[in-house]
Formats: C-alpha cells, sequence, structure tokens
C-alpha cells in the first residue's frame, strides 16, 4: 500500500510533531518538577506515588527563604558581585578592544594569542594559588577577592567578542572624529561604543551569567555566611541530617529568575551574539 | 554615510605618530594585561613552583623535590581512575551533546510547523541551558532519589521492584552524571547550530533536490559540509568546559562512591582542600593544566586555518 502525497506530508508532519514532545518532555520536565516541587510541603516531595498537585500548595518555602536574612543576603552578595564584574568587565573590555580593532603595535600578535588561549586554562588549576595569593593580597572572603578573581574568566572572551564587533565598524566613524580634534578616548565613548551597543549588551548579559553562576571559586574564596553567594546558599540548605528540598527548589528558581528575565528580554542578542561568538571567535 | 566620506576632500592634517601618540594604545591595554599579568600568570608560575616542592603552603621552608610529586600522583591509581572517569565523561558528553544538538536543531528548523509552534519549542528546549550547574546537580538530585518521581515510573512499568540507587550504586553513578551532564550541555550546541542551519542558504538544497538527492543525501551533502566549521569549533570548546567540570561533580556525588565518579577536577580539590596535600595538587593541576593546553592548542589552530 503506497502513500498519496498528502498522506505523506501528514505523517512527514506527525512524525515531527511526535519527536518535538517527547524531546520537550525531556528537556522540560525535570525543570516543571523543580517548579511543582518548590509548591510542596517538605513532608509531600518524595511521596508515592507522586503527585503534581497537593493539598499543602502554598509559596511557603519562597516565604521562608526571603524572610531569612541570612538567605537574601546570598541574593545580594551575588548580586552586587555579578553586577560589578559586568561593568568592570566591559569598562576594561571595550579599552583593550578599542586597542586591537583601531591600532598596530608591537606584541599585538602575541597578545592576542595570550588572551585566546587563557580562556582554557582550567579554573582548578588556579584555585590553588589563588588561595595563597588572595590571603597574602588581603582579598580573602571579601567582594574584591571574587570580583577580580571572575574578571580572569570573563575579560577573555569579552575581549574577543568586543574586538569582533569593533572590526565590524568602519574606521572612518572614529577617524573622522579624531580628525575633527576629538582625543581618542572621546572617538572610543562618544562614537564607537554608542553603535555598538547591540555587541555590549550581548557580552554584558554573557559575563553576567558567567559570575552569576560561579561556583568553585565563591566555594574556595569565601569563608562566613555573610560573603556566600546563591550557588553556595543552595549547598548549605543540603543540611547534614535533613534536606529541605521545598526551600533548595524554591531558592533554585529565585536563583534562575535574573537569568530567565534577561533571556525573555533579551532573547535576540543572547543567540545572535552566541552564535557570532562560537562562529566568528 | 559611505558616499559622504567618499565625496569628502582628501585629509590634510595626517596626524603624524609620536613617540606619545604610539604608546596610547599600551595605555588601553594596561588594565587588562595587568590583571592578566597577577591574576593568570602569576599564579600558574605559583603553582608550576609548588609542584616542584614538598609541603608547600603549610610548611614554611619547603624542600625542593623534583619530580617526586609528579612520580607520586601518576602512580596514584585513584588518578589514573579519575583521568579514566573523566575521559569517559567529557567523550560520551560531547558526543551526545552533538548529536541531541544537531537532532533537535533540525526538528526545530522544520518548515512543516507554524513559527509560533517552533518558538515555544525552542523556548522548552533551551531550559536546561538557563539554569547552573549548581541548580542542575540539586534537581536532579530530587529527580534521581531512590524514592523520586523517576524511580516511580521505573517501578510503574516493572523495570525493576525496588527502585535504583542512581548516584550512590557503583554501577550507575557514571552513567548518572554523565547523564545530568548531557542534559545540562545540549542547548548550547542546539542554539548554535540552528543558527548555522538558518544560515545554510536555500539554493544548495534545491539544487541537491533536482540532482535528485533524498533527505538523507542531502544531509550528508549539504547540511553537514555547510554545519562543519560550527560543529568542529563547538565540540572543541565543549571537550575544554567538559574535562574541567567540576560543580556538578562535587554536589552530586562528590566524586564516590569509592572513586566511581572522581574526576581531575575533583581529585585535584581534595588533594588540596580536604587532604592539604597542597604539593600533589599542584602537580595535579599542572596535567590538567598541560591536557587543557593540548585542547587548545588544537582549537586555536582550527580557528587560524579558518581564517
Amino acid at each position: 500500500m503506497s502513500m498519496t502525497k498528502t498522506q505523506k506530508a501528514v505523517a512527514a508532519k506527525a512524525g515531527v510533531i511526535v519527536a518535538l514532545c517527547i524531546g520537550a518532555v525531556f528537556a522540560g520536565f525535570p525543570v516543571f518538577w523543580m517548579l511543582i516541587s518548590s509548591f510542596k510541603s517538605n513532608s509531600e516531595i518524595f511521596e508515592f506515588p507522586p503527585r503534581i498537585l497537593t493539598e499543602s500548595f502554598s509559596f511557603d518555602a519562597y516565604a521562608t527563604i526571603l524572610g531569612d536574612p541570612t538567605k537574601v543576603r546570598f541574593f545580594i552578595n551575588s548580586y552586587v558581585v555579578s553586577l560589578s564584574v559586568t561593568v568592570l568587565t566591559l569598562i576594561v573590555a571595550i579599552l583593550a578592544a578599542y586597542a586591537f580593532s583601531r591600532y598596530e603595535f608591537r606584541f599585538k600578535k602575541t597578545l592576542n594569542m595570550i588572551i585566546v588561549s587563557v580562556q582554557a586554562v582550567p579554573p582548578i588549576t588556579l584555585l590553588i594559588p589563588f588561595f595563597g595569593l588572595m590571603v597574602t593580597l588581603g582579598l580573602y572572603n571579601t567582594y574584591a577577592g571574587l570580583i577580580l578573581t571572575y574578571m580572569v574568566f570573563t575579560l577573555p572572551y569579552a575581549i574577543i567578542m568586543m574586538t569582533g564587533y569593533f572590526n565590524t565598524l568602519p574606521r572612518e566613524l572614529d577617524e573622522a572624529a579624531k580628525v575633527d580634534g576629538a582625543s581618542s578616548m572621546k572617538a572610543l565613548w562618544g562614537i564607537l561604543v554608542p553603535i555598538a551597543t547591540p555587541g555590549i549588551v550581548s557580552v554584558g548579559i554573557y559575563t553576567f551569567m558567567i559570575s552569576w553562576n560561579e561556583y568553585l571559586f565563591a566555594l574556595t574564596l569565601t569563608r562566613t555566611e555573610d560573603m556566600r553567594t546563591v550557588r553556595i546558599g543552595i549547598q548549605l540548605l543540603m543540611g547534614q541530617h535533613s534536606f529541605e528540598w521545598n526551600e533548595m527548589m524554591a531558592m533554585s528558581i529565585l536563583g534562575a529568575i535574573p537569568v530567565l528575565i534577561l533571556f525573555l528580554f533579551f532573547q535576540r542578542y543572547f543567540i545572535g551574539g552566541l552564535a557570532a561568538g562560537s562562529v566568528k571567535s | 554615510m559611505n558616499t559622504l566620506l567618499k565625496d569628502a576632500p582628501p585629509r590634510i592634517r595626517q596626524p603624524r605618530p609620536t613617540f606619545k601618540r604610539s604608546l596610547i594604545p599600551y595605555a588601553y591595554i594596561s588594565p587588562t594585561a595587568a590583571l592578566l599579568l597577577v591574576l593568570m600568570m602569576l599564579p600558574i608560575i605559583l603553582v608550576i613552583g609548588y609542584s616542584f616542592f614538598d609541603n608547600v603552603i603549610v610548611n614554611k621552608n619547603p624542600e625542593f623535590v623534583g619530580l617526586a610529586n609528579y612520580v607520586e600522583i601518576l602512580t596514584d591509581g585513584v588518578f589514573a581512575q579519575a583521568l579514566g572517569n573523566t575521559l569517559y565523561f567529557t567523550f560520551v558528553s560531547v558526543g551526545a551533546h552533538l548529536v541531541l544538538g544537531l537532532s533537535f536543531a533540525m526538528l526545530l528548523n522544520t518548515r512543516l510547523l507554524s513559527s509560533l509552534s517552533k518558538a515555544l519549542f525552542r523556548a522548552i528546549y533551551v531550559m536546561p541551558w538557563l539554569f547552573t550547574v549548581a541548580i542542575i546537580a540539586v534537581l536532579w538530585r530530587l529527580l534521581l532519589n531512590p524514592n523520586g518521581v523517576i524511580n516511580y515510573v521505573i517501578i510503574t512499568l516493572g523495570l525493576s521492584d525496588t527502585g535504583i540507587e542512581w548516584l550512590s550504586s557503583r554501577d550507575t553513578a557514571l552513567i548518572a552524571v554523565t547523564f545530568i551532564n548531557i542534559w545540562a550541555g545540549y542547548p548550547f550546541f542546539m542554539v548554535s547550530l540552528l543558527a548555522g542551519l538558518q544560515g545554510i542558504p536555500r539554493d544548495l538544497y534545491e539544487a541537491a533536490t533536482v540532482d535528485g538527492a533524498n533527505p538523507i543525501q542531502q544531509f550528508i551533502h549539504v547540511t553537514l559540509p555547510q554545519l562543519k566549521p560550527i560543529i568542529i569549533s563547538m565540540a572543541m570548546l565543549d571537550l575544554i568546559w567538559t574535562s574541567q567540570q567540576f560543580a556538578l561533580i562535587w554536589m552530586t556525588t562528590g566524586g564516590g562512591p569509592i572513586n566511581d565518579t572522581e574526576m581531575l577536577s575533583t581529585f585535584t580539590y581534595k588533594a588540596a582542600f580536604s587532604s592539604y596535600e597542597f604539593s600533589q595538587a599542584s602537580a595535579s593541576a599542572v596535567i590538567v593544566l598541560l591536557l587543557s593546553m593540548v585542547l587548545a592548542f588544537f582549537y586555536v589552530c582550527h580557528q587560524k586555518s579558518r581564517d
């Protein structure tokens, strides 16, 4: 029995939809389960058989976290560190990218090689000397220590991306300004930076995500509870005797909200920037 | 804009390069250079130095021991096991990321569905990417718990009577952490490959159809060659990142049971911050660095050959 052309088209469409739905369960179910678990009471988390909606559906887990000053502090720490890293990385990267894009100088090739290859330096390699270095510099258990550490990991990518963006902008733009007597600084911040905003936004988002999500150095370079970030805070909820699963899930959701918001509003930049980075960098 | 510049008279005041002007690019580079020098180059030199001494950090006057730390690490069975686990974890993850990422990207690139329903599916598919590994680790501990929802499904389907201790059984722990990493990492491939697919000119497919190529031949002779540069770049980046994964392992199994999921990263971390064997940890950290540099070398060569 052979199929007609329309039957074939219908079968193909059905196949694609079925495949997409299976994939959607694989991708989405864990996230869905995290969400509904955050509305349960801790005793209902491992009910057998599991239920989606329970009688005790509530926002209690969220209220507990947001009502606890120690846990709120984790969020404040994460915001302070991530926003500082983002702003500082952008400023330093824009300056460096401007030099790479618009000037010829000795060691340019070598420096460029170094910046590309340090991206591959494993964090674990730096961890041991960092510990001693931060203690020596008096930066152990401080915001500044974490911020400088994260910049080492965000800067190389940011510089490569920004240089790429600047290279797509015609040289005449800033050189015309310089001929008119503006300094190179003015040409950069007054002319290039405003035009490069889309690129700057996507580099900024990427930088924010890296520092918001960092775990290893946050674990090792902070000691006291008032310096811990959200990532470590989630782990602190895994107590020795009991796991506050509902609170962990609520904290995970709360911890993911900034990234979700960035993604919703800047989806275009996200995917565009990432694609450009992976194709060109 | 372009025409205006073309019509402009040739420049008269061409600024002459002076010593002061030639310093400008260095000034712009200096914050980056300072940061990388103090927090990248110096630590690397320090850790290489540590690896040749005994009892660094804890001892005030450590003694030079040459390659002894390396010999100790390389003859340590746990290090060998960690290396093997890291290779398994990395290659299975990257392979699965590629296959899943490409399959999902091609499904999402279909012309059979409206763009609205494609946008909806894309939003679901990209979800694992929006959660960091620390969250993903906790989430999968909930799902894979002996009393968790995945074991409920397995028991209900009659595949097992009691459920499986995914993360604490010696038979399944390495498979389980690898699976979690696959779930966490495929969207990165998917998003880039989707952008790549959308960039393939339609006439290539039309020409292939005229030549009588079926969908599979089109995939092999048009899609794959067009995506090859992206695939190689992504795979190399993924190899580097996956081989360095720490948080996921640390928060799910901690390297256990009995070193079965020990990776080079967790091995190094434990040597330093659990056993305070900073010298051995440094030797291990240097080996990890060398392996990463080999991967990075291939990555840079590949990028250069494309320019």
